[in-house]
C-alpha cells in the first residue's frame, strides 16, 4: 500500500513539474544560453557512447540473424532484419537507455545536492522558480536532441551490420546488396515511429530525473539514493512506455 | 524598537525609499509528523527594526525563518509580512525579502559575479550595464570587489557569508533575514557580520530577522530579542532587559557554565 501510495505520489508531482515547467514556455527564447548548454550536454556528450553501442548493436544483430538465416537461405534479408530492428525499437530504446544512464542519473545528482544544500530554496526566495530555469531548458533540450542521437544511432548501426555482412566468411553480402534489403523492406514510417519513441522516452527520462532530483530530501547520501531512483524510474518507464508507444504506433 | 527614521527602505542603489515593512507571527505551529516544532508561537517585528530570535539547536527558528519567506506551511496560526499572507506566490512578488541561508546557498556552479546577477537577469531589473553596476557595487559595500570571478567553491567561510549578503543585498530588499550568520565563523569574523548587518540596517532601514545563537549578536545589534526552546517563546523584549531577566532558562542559556562535577549530558542521559 505503501509503495502504491508512493508511486502515485510520484506521478502526480511528475505531472505537476510538467504543467509548472509549460507554463514557462514563453520564457524559453530569453534561456537561449541555457537551452544550448542543455543541448551540449544531452546530445554532444552522449553521442560517442551512441555511436558505439549502434555500431556494436548493428554488427551483433548481423551477425546472429546471418548465423541463423543462412539455415533457410535467407541470408540476402540481412539488411531489412537489422534496419527495422534498429530502426522501429533498438535504436530508440538504447538511446533512452544511454540516456537514463548519463544524462538522467547528471540531472538528478545535480538537483539533488541544489536541493539538499539549499540552492533550490535560495531560487524559490528569491522567486524564481526553479521549474523555469532548470527544467524547461532541459526539456527543450531533449527534444530536440533525442531525434538527432535516434538518426546517428539508425545510422551507425546500419553500416555497423553492413560492415560485418561483408567481412564475415558464412554471410559474405556486400554493402550494395544489404542496403537495397534494408531499403525494399522499410518505409519513412518505419524510422518515424522510431523517431517517436526516441522522443517520448527522451522527454520521460529528464522530466522524471528532475523530479526526483528536486523532491529530493535529507543529507548528501539522499544525493546518491535519488540518482539511483532516477536511472532505475527511466529504466522502467523505458520499457512500460515502450509497449504502449509501440502499441499505439503499429 | 524601530524609531521614526525606519518607516521606509532605503534602496542601495537608487536610494529611493519604499515602506519598511512588518512582520507578524499569530499563534504559529508547526509539525512534521508527530514531531512539534513549533508551540503556539506569536511576536511582531517592527518596520526597520533589528529583532533577532535566539535558542537552542533544534529548538525550531530556522523552521519558523521558513514560515516568513513561504519555504514551510504552518500547520496552525498564520504568518504574515506586512498584512499579507507569508506563504501566498503574490507575497513573494510584491515584497522583496531575502534570506541568507545558514550554509550561503550560493549556486556552486555559477561565479560570485553570477550568483549577483542571477536575481536583476531574472527579473529583469536592468541591461547588462545597469546589472553590471548594481552586482559591483553590492560587492563594494560588502569590499568583496576581488571575488567577483572566483567561484564559490575557492571562498572562505566568512566571504561565503558576505557573498550571501551581498546576493540578498542585489535583491533591494524590503526584509532581510539571516539564518545563522555567524555560525562556523571565527570572533573576529563573527563581529564583522554583526556589524554588516547593523549598518545595513542604519543605512537602508531595512527589516531585519536574525536567527542565531550568537549572543554577542544580540546584545549588541537587536532592537528586540526573542527566545524560542523547545518550540515556544519563552522571552521577548529589547536587549537591556534580555541582559536583566532573571528567567534560570535564559540565565543559563546566555551564561552557561561549564560544570566539570556535574556534566549536563550526564543529566540528559538520566
Amino acid at each position: 500500500m505503501r509503495t502504491l501510495t508512493r508511486v502515485l505520489e510520484g506521478i502526480g508531482s511528475t505531472l505537476q513539474l510538467l504543467v509548472r515547467s509549460l507554463s514557462h514556455v514563453p520564457t524559453l527564447p530569453r534561456q537561449w544560453g541555457r537551452f544550448i548548454e542543455q543541448c551540449y550536454l544531452i546530445g554532444y556528450t552522449t553521442l560517442p557512447i551512441v555511436a558505439i553501442l549502434s555500431f556494436f548493436i548493428g554488427s551483433v544483430l548481423a551477425l546472429q540473424s546471418g548465423y541463423s538465416m543462412e539455415n533457410f537461405g535467407a541470408k540476402q534479408f540481412i539488411g531489412s532484419l537489422v534496419g527495422l530492428s534498429i530502426a522501429r525499437e533498438l535504436g530508440p530504446v538504447m538511446c533512452a537507455i544511454l540516456l537514463a544512464g548519463r544524462v538522467g542519473s547528471a540531472i538528478a545528482a545535480e538537483l539533488a545536492s541544489m536541493k539538499v544544500y539549499q540552492e533550490i530554496d535560495a531560487l524559490e526566495t528569491m522567486n524564481i522558480p526553479p521549474a523555469r530555469i532548470l527544467v524547461l531548458p532541459r526539456l527543450a533540450a531533449v527534444l530536440v536532441m533525442m531525434p538527432v542521437l535516434a538518426i546517428i544511432a539508425n545510422l551507425v548501426g546500419w553500416f555497423g551490420g553492413a560492415i560485418v555482412a561483408k567481412y564475415t566468411d558464412f554471410i559474405a553480402i556486400d554493402p550494395p546488396a544489404y542496403f537495397a534489403a534494408l531499403r525494399r523492406f522499410m518505409e519513412f514510417k518505419d524510422v518515424l515511429n522510431g523517431l517517436i519513441k526516441a522522443e517520448v522516452f527522451g522527454f520521460a527520462v529528464v522530466l522524471v530525473s528532475c523530479n526526483i532530483g528536486l523532491n529530493t530530501r535529507g543529507g548528501p547520501r539522499e544525493i546518491g539514493a535519488s540518482v539511483t531512483r532516477a536511472v532505475v524510474t527511466s529504466l522502467i518507464l523505458i520499457l512500460v512506455l515502450d509497449y504502449f508507444v509501440t502499441k499505439a504506433l503499429l | 524598537m524601530a524609531d521614526s527614521c525606519c518607516s521606509a527602505t532605503r534602496n542601495p542603489f537608487t536610494h529611493t525609499e519604499t515602506p519598511a515593512v512588518s512582520v507578524a507571527i499569530e499563534d504559529l505551529s508547526k509539525s512534521f509528523g508527530p514531531l512539534e516544532v513549533l508551540r503556539n508561537v506569536s511576536f511582531k517585528v517592527e518596520p526597520g527594526e533589528i529583532f533577532v530570535l535566539m535558542g537552542p539547536s533544534g529548538s525550531g527558528k530556522s523552521v519558523l525563518l521558513k514560515h516568513i519567506v513561504g519555504l514551510e506551511r504552518p500547520t496552525g496560526g498564520r504568518v504574515t509580512v506586512d498584512g499579507r499572507a507569508a506563504a501566498a506566490e503574490e507575497t513573494r512578488e510584491q515584497i522583496r525579502m531575502a534570506l541568507v541561508f545558514q550554509a550561503g546557498a550560493l549556486f556552486n556552479s555559477m561565479t560570485v559575479y553570477d550568483n549577483l546577477a542571477l536575481y536583476p537577469r531574472e527579473h529583469r531589473i536592468a541591461d547588462e550595464a545597469g546589472i553590471r553596476e548594481k552586482v559591483m557595487r553590492a560587492l563594494q559595500i560588502l569590499s568583496l570587489e576581488n571575488a567577483a570571478e572566483k567561484y564559490p567553491s575557492e571562498l572562505s567561510g566568512g566571504m561565503k557569508k558576505r557573498v550571501a549578503i551581498a546576493r540578498a543585498l542585489v535583491m533591494e530588499p524590503q526584509l532581510m533575514l539571516y539564518d545563522e550568520p555567524t555560525s562556523e565563523l571565527d570572533p573576529v569574523m563573527s563581529a564583522t557580520i554583526s556589524e554588516i548587518i547593523a549598518t545595513l540596517k542604519d543605512q537602508y532601514h531595512v527589516t531585519t530577522i536574525v536567527v542565531s545563537h550568537d549572543r554577542d549578536l544580540a546584545l549588541n545589534i537587536a532592537d528586540r530579542v526573542g527566545i524560542l526552546m523547545g518550540g515556544k517563546l519563552v522571552f521577548l523584549g529589547t536587549r537591556d532587559e534580555l541582559r536583566g531577566s532573571a528567567d534560570p532558562r535564559v540565565v543559563d542559556f546566555l551564561n552557561p557554565k561549564i560544570d566539570l562535577a556535574n556534566p549536563r549530558f550526564k543529566q540528559l542521559e538520566t
